[in-house]
């Protein structure tokens, strides 16, 4: 189970485009059956409004060191062999990718979970900000906005993207 | 009185007007610090949605904090 991969450090934030194909590379592995791979992309359109743009903000120290025990888990939890993780920061256009997980694992079922439990566990997690630029010129912090000035119930604010 | 580095993000950057500041404070919990900070972030209840890191490590808001420490303030999170 334990891969022999020698990954550290397996989450990564970048400014940069991310860059797919090499990071598959690095997870290749004659021990694994299954390499399953997400990709989160800037969408048009959240909520009803027309997004034209994102920001990303990260606080970098406490992003990699939670995303690393995050794929340390999620590995042992699963069994599956070797993952990473990258998340942009900075500004996105539509299209661009903002979050590559990749995992390899002898069968396909580990692999399959443990994308899910790590694209899930970072999407909550990890102090990272994404703030939207609408089409009507207004823009706005996701999940933020509506924890305006009063106390409120902040139930509805898990974002369900 | 401790004084204190306090470090915004995001929303509570932008409605501070600043990423951080030396805070001198009386305040025991991270709670009573973010409570007297509410002029600065504009949360009255962070409970349930905002976080807060005790020197670059997750913390409780009922933890007490120590003269010196740095306090980060994490309004939601929106990672993907």
């Amino acid at each position: 189970m334990p891969a022999d991969l020698n990954l550290l450090p397996r989450m990564a934030i970048t400014a940069e485009a991310i860059d797919v194909a090499s990071l598959r590379e690095q997870l290749f592995d004659h021990a694994a059956g299954a390499f399953v791979s997400f990709e989160g992309w800037v969408r048009n359109e959240n909520e009803g409004k027309s997004v034209t743009r994102l920001a990303y903000e990260v606080y970098r120290p406490l992003a990699l060191s939670i995303g690393e025990q995050i794929i340390d888990q999620t590995l042992q939890h699963v069994g599956a062999r070797a993952a990473l993780a990258v998340h942009r920061e900075g500004e996105l256009e539509l299209g661009g990718c903002a979050v590559w997980v990749g995992v390899v694992s002898k069968h396909r079922d580990e692999a399959f979970r443990a994308t899910r439990q790590i694209i899930d566990r970072i999407k909550v997690e990890l102090p990272i900000w994404k703030k939207e630029f609408y089409a009507d010129g207004d823009s706005g912090w996701v999940n933020c906005e509506r924890c305006a000035a009063h106390g409120h119930s902040h139930a509805e604010l898990i974002n369900p993207v | 009185m401790k004084s204190v580095q306090v470090q915004y993000f995001a929303l509570f950057r932008e409605r501070a007007g600043m990423s951080h500041e030396r805070v001198e404070t009386d305040a025991t919990t991270l709670l009573e610090l973010f409570n007297q900070l509410q002029h600065r972030h504009g949360t009255a209840d962070p409970h349930g949605h905002c976080k807060v890191a005790l020197n670059d490590v997750m913390a409780e808001w009922q933890q007490p904090f120590a003269d010196g420490d740095t306090v980060l303030f994490f309004p939601p999170v929106a990672g993907g």
